[in-house]
């Protein structure tokens, strides 16, 4: 190293105290390079929602090796087995380096071969697609174009692409992945606080005395949290662990109290949680009396299948989100049905078991931190089961502390940062506004400097609602970039594959391979990937990472967002706006690329600040740096906008930490939200302010138990749960192509009771059929191993390619957050 | 770093050493060698499900292939000539292709001398082998990450691996989750070696007799008697009080 140790700390006190003061020092964290002539720099896993620092090493313009950042403050050096083979996933043999057309004899064919191109002949036939679905005149906007995005896009590629289509095109049919991930709780978390994201922080794994996991498999899904998590538990006397979930998971290895449950009875649980509170009279009255309101849901509101549908038919209030003020005592009297029976029954867990979890949120002197993944977003009754328990915590007063935590945990490693935060949802603008509000549009079309009326008032298709109108040739023109919809999303059979073939519709999908998406499309798109671009993510807790470009990408393949970019200066104002509104704005005759993004804002870095030593694609082949442009007007939204609270630091802060958390003011970090001393929004003698209500509290939302959209019947005999293991990362596109994690895990096989399997004649390694309403899927039952299921269900793992185990599954959404149910539907097994 | 320069592989250096060793007789290399095979007994040579110590099973087998014939994952393989195993024989090499543990048992089923045990009747009471974590240097999880790959693939899980945690001092912050074998659940099928993510595994199975030591019967471990017997093994003996300062407020 030629770096000593007394450099590194005077560095380091250096980087301090500039970081405080807001000042940046160019070149301080120039990348070392090590004695092999590896050199190494800051990145981030590219995997889930957890954000382990890693350190890059490129040698001769590869990516050779990775290591954890022994001081990154999430994993402190360590990764998990995904994390370990971080350097070979920009390595897969069959990347995509130029775009392909299906084509026939020299022109395109929907039912033709994939045939290479150049650039320009992508961008003009995806222009003449465009266009011809586009007219400038209709009062609802471009409703026939969409855009399907990934909360695994960089800040500034979510940013770019959310601008294009609602700014640029007038379409707010944008959508990300996060949709079937995160949507549930984003509607609580608006519903409850008003500011999307939680209060808390990883401290809390520290801080805690108590942890309950509902529906989040952490053991596996966020392996590195789980060590912090267990390593509390070791340490820390008297430390407890709940789990609940519908199956035994990895998790019960550490459960002081394990709880199986009835699918969809968590509902039950928690409101049963919620009366023993108020029985017992364990509340904090003080808390609940200053920061708190009581109210109740709509209810009977439907499954978000297609309105045709019996379920939507008889449902009395469909999709209706709204929720109703009403006192403690009436809340008091609408949980009180919901008694220790009652739950039990409803769950079929031990009583014992029910009150054991009870009395530790009803401890005042247990520090409780709750952990929820995908049990608790992908449910028909996602936002209400998230909300449920924000009323146990807020009951109790137990939030916004160390250690008294309600924490939604993310999957992806920035469906927090770019998902989220910066308005790729249909409903969404960046830093929280939502495009039906006139005054967020507004002030969304001010930092923008484009004339009103540009953005559509009414929400976009969401992620399920695309594939449905794709499949009814109502959405024509299509673009996916940066996720795996077609193996992703429910229902492929029904929904997803025929309207992707619907020869109506003309499909785009950039992707570093050829996922089963991408060759379900028209065209395919050559992606850079990771280190390939210079990127930001912003993790579970807030923390937003930077890393610099490290590597060229293969061949022809581009960013997502330079994708975007330049797609944009095949359009003219007039191709997409009225013409009155053209006439009010100034930019008549200007393309969108000049409108958007050559604006004086986006253009405004030159590259002569950008960092010597590494290359940076876009910014080079655009004249400008365009990260820190897009970035620097995107945090115009935080600090002009109508919303508070979301604010980040300079563009440099952050290639020169380890991520930090926001709300970033004066040079500080914030680790928890909402409470006096911590949040730099709460004044003093305020003690704890919900800032995101007008009134400065958080809503209590009564919601009953409502039953899931289909269950097993004597047709169908089985609940199906899908879901994901360790060894593998959503639908596998980069973890099935590191040999070493395919051999770890090569095939999905059907996890099953033992008993369920004898009864119908099954052994174990057998090859059967899982058959559902919508297809059939060949795999082997598997008995043994890492998930213990009860009689009467199975969990099939979707990585697989060759097991495509949405062909199963329902598209019933929660209807409120529009994210699909993928834990609970009915099948059969037979004997293949 | 990993380079081209790999350590010797064990097995390599053993069968290197058998053949030299028969090579060096008077009737030739080839005739040697194959002498040398008829009662080798290699170190890694993983018998199917129900053989026998090594020589019974030699005795037993008539090297007729049936076994491997139904073996349904072509986990098993009858030795060649060349082969450090015993022409003829079934064998299977775990890193390769593990033993998927059968709930019929096929290969037992199919053995027409006994030399697969035909009342071993639940494949949980197979001893192929013994898994044993060979190197905690290379072994991730030893380090603090988590793998634990070969836990999670063992069709016993939590029986024959467990994880034992431990506090990662360095962290301070995080656990450390210690794959740790036990000899009483262990089938040897040999999934764990063939899912080790490592480019040479940590975790390998070998024959029982090679993988376990044993303790002589001159001392006993206290704690685990007592707790055989439920109470200590000398009862009724008593403790008398401390004298200690006595407590002012």
């Amino acid at each position: 190293m030629s770096v000593t140790r007394r450099d590194f700390i005077k560095t380091n006190a250096a980087l301090a105290a500039a970081t405080a003061a807001g000042v940046t020092l160019p070149g301080i964290d120039k990348a070392a390079e090590a004695d092999d002539g590896i050199r190494w720099d800051k990145g981030v896993c590219r995997f889930c929602g957890t954000g382990c620092g890693v350190m890059v090493g490129v040698k001769d313009g590869r990516v050779v090796a990775t290591q954890g950042d022994p001081d990154a403050p999430v994993n402190k050096g360590l990764n998990c087995i995904k994390g370990y083979f971080l350097s070979k996933i920009m390595y897969g043999k069959d990347r995509v380096t130029t775009p392909l057309l299906r084509m026939t004899d020299g022109k395109f064919d929907k039912n033709g071969e994939f045939t290479p191109i150049t650039w320009d002949q992508a961008f003009d036939i995806m222009a003449e697609k465009w266009k011809a679905a586009i007219d400038p005149e209709d009062p609802k906007g471009a409703t026939r174009v969409g855009m399907f995005g990934s909360g695994q896009w960089t800040i500034w590629e979510g940013y770019a692409a959310a601008k294009f289509m609602k700014a640029g095109l007038r379409s707010n049919n944008i959508d990300p992945n996060a949709r079937h991930c995160m949507a549930s709780a984003v509607g609580a978390f608006m519903r409850a606080f008003g500011i999307d994201e939680p209060m808390g922080c990883y401290d809390d794994l520290e801080h805690a005395d108590a942890f309950v996991l509902w529906g989040a498999n952490m053991a596996e899904m966020h392996p590195i949290l789980w060590s912090r998590l267990t390593d509390t538990r070791l340490t820390k006397p008297g430390c407890e662990v709940h789990v609940l979930s519908t199956f035994e998971n990895r998790n019960f290895e550490l459960a002081d109290n394990p709880i199986v449950f009835e699918p969809q009875s968590d509902l039950a649980i928690l409101n049963f949680i919620a009366n023993y509170i108020i029985q017992t009279k364990a509340y904090d009255e003080d808390f609940i009396t200053k920061h708190v309101n009581f109210n109740k849901a709509t209810t009977d509101i439907g499954y978000g299948l297609r309105p045709d549908h019996p379920l939507e038919k008889k449902a009395k209030n469909p999709g209706k989100g709204k929720f109703h003020k009403i006192g403690f005592d009436e809340y008091a009297k609408l949980v009180s049905e919901y008694t220790l029976e009652k739950a039990s029954k409803m769950s079929g867990v031990e009583p014992e078991k029910l009150l054991r979890l009870a009395k530790v949120y009803a401890d005042p002197n247990k520090k409780v931190a709750s952990y929820w993944t995908m049990g608790f977003n992908q449910h028909v009754r996602g936002v209400w089961v998230n909300g449920l328990l924000y009323n146990v915590h807020l009951l109790m007063g137990k939030i916004a502390e160390p250690g008294n935590s309600p924490f939604s945990l993310t999957g992806q490693p920035s469906a927090c940062g770019t998902a989220r935060e910066v308005g790729t949802f249909a409903h969404r603008l960046p830093a929280d506004l939502v495009v039906k509000v006139k005054a967020h549009r507004a002030a969304a079309e001010k930092i923008w400097n484009i004339p009103p009326g540009v953005i559509p008032p009414k929400p976009g298709y969401h992620a399920v609602l695309q594939h449905r109108m794709l499949k009814d040739g109502k959405l024509n023109a299509y673009w996916v970039q940066c996720t795996n919809n077609m193996q992703a999303a429910p229902n492929m059979n029904e929904e997803g594959y025929p309207g992707y073939r619907n020869p109506a519709n003309f499909i785009v999908v950039s992707d570093p391979y050829p996922t089963g998406t991408a060759v379900s499309a028209d065209l395919i798109l050559p992606t850079a990937m990771w280190m390939e671009k210079e990127g930001a993510y912003g993790n579970a807790e807030r923390r937003t990472q930077f890393w610099r470009q490290q590597v060229d990408p293969p061949g022809e393949a581009k960013s997502d967002f330079w994708q975007v970019i330049e797609f944009s200066k095949r359009f003219k104002v007039e191709d997409v706006w009225p013409a009155d509104v053209i006439a009010k704005s100034g930019h008549a005759g200007k393309t969108l690329y000049e409108v958007l993004f050559a604006n004086g804002q986006v253009d405004k870095y030159p590259l002569t600040e950008l960092q010597e030593g590494f290359n940076n694609t876009e910014s080079k082949d655009l004249g400008f740096y365009v990260q820190k442009g897009l970035y620097e007007e995107y945090r115009r939204f935080q600090y002009e906008g109508p919303k508070k609270g979301h604010e980040m630091a300079e563009f440099e802060v952050y290639h020169q930490t380890r991520g930090l958390r926001w709300p970033v003011m004066g040079g500080k970090e914030t680790l928890w939200r909402y409470r006096e001393g911590y949040d730099p929004h709460v004044k003093a003698g305020q003690g704890v302010r919900f800032y995101g209500k007008k009134d400065g509290r958080a809503n209590i939302i009564f919601a009953p138990y409502e039953p899931p959209a289909e269950s097993p019947d004597a047709e169908y005999d089985l609940w199906l749960s899908t879901g994901r293991i360790l060894e593998h990362w959503h639908s596998g596109s980069m973890t099935m192509r590191v040999p070493e994690l395919y051999r770890a895990f090569p095939h999905a096989v059907l996890y099953m009771n033992p008993l369920d399997a004898k009864e119908r004649g099954l052994r174990r390694g057998q090859a059967v059929k899982v058959q559902t309403r919508r297809g059939e899927v060949e795999t082997r039952i598997e008995t043994r191993g890492r998930n213990k299921l009860p009689r009467g269900m199975v969990f099939f793992p979707w990585f697989d390619v060759n097991q495509l185990v949405n062909k199963l599954t329902l598209d019933a959404t929660d209807p409120l957050s529009k994210e699909t149910d993928f834990k609970k539907c009915a099948c059969r097994v037979v004997a293949a | 770093m990993s380079d081209r320069s790999q350590p010797m592989d064990r097995r390599r250096f053993l069968a290197d050493t058998a053949r030299a060793a028969c090579g060096v007789g008077v009737f030739g290399l080839a005739l040697g060698l194959m002498a040398g095979q008829a009662r080798s007994r290699p170190a890694q040579a993983l018998r199917p499900p129900g053989a026998g110590p090594e020589d019974d099973f030699l005795g037993a087998c008539v090297r007729c292939g049936l076994c491997v014939r139904d073996c349904p994952y072509d986990t098993l393989k009858l030795a060649a000539l060349g082969d450090d195993v015993a022409v003829g024989t079934p064998y299977f090499v775990a890193r390769e292709v593990p033993c998927e543990m059968c709930e019929d048992i096929p290969c037992v089923v199919a053995c027409p001398t006994g030399a697969l045990d035909p009342d071993l009747e639940d494949i949980d009471d197979s001893r192929m082998g013994l898994a044993v974590l060979v190197d905690e240097e290379t072994c991730l999880n030893f380090q603090g990450l988590r793998c634990d790959v070969c836990y999670r693939v063992c069709p016993l899980i939590d029986k024959a691996i467990t994880l034992e945690s431990e506090h990662n001092v360095r962290t301070g912050v995080h656990a450390m989750f210690i794959p740790t074998v036990h000899s009483d659940a262990c089938t040897g099928c040999g999934k764990c070696e063939r899912g080790c993510v490592l480019e040479e595994a940590a975790i390998r199975v070998f024959p029982r007799h090679l993988a376990k030591g044993r303790q002589g019967d001159h001392y006993r471990l206290g704690w685990q008697e007592k707790a055989k017997r439920g109470e200590s093994l000398v009862p009724g003996l008593v403790d008398l009080p401390d004298r200690l300062p006595e407590f002012k407020p």
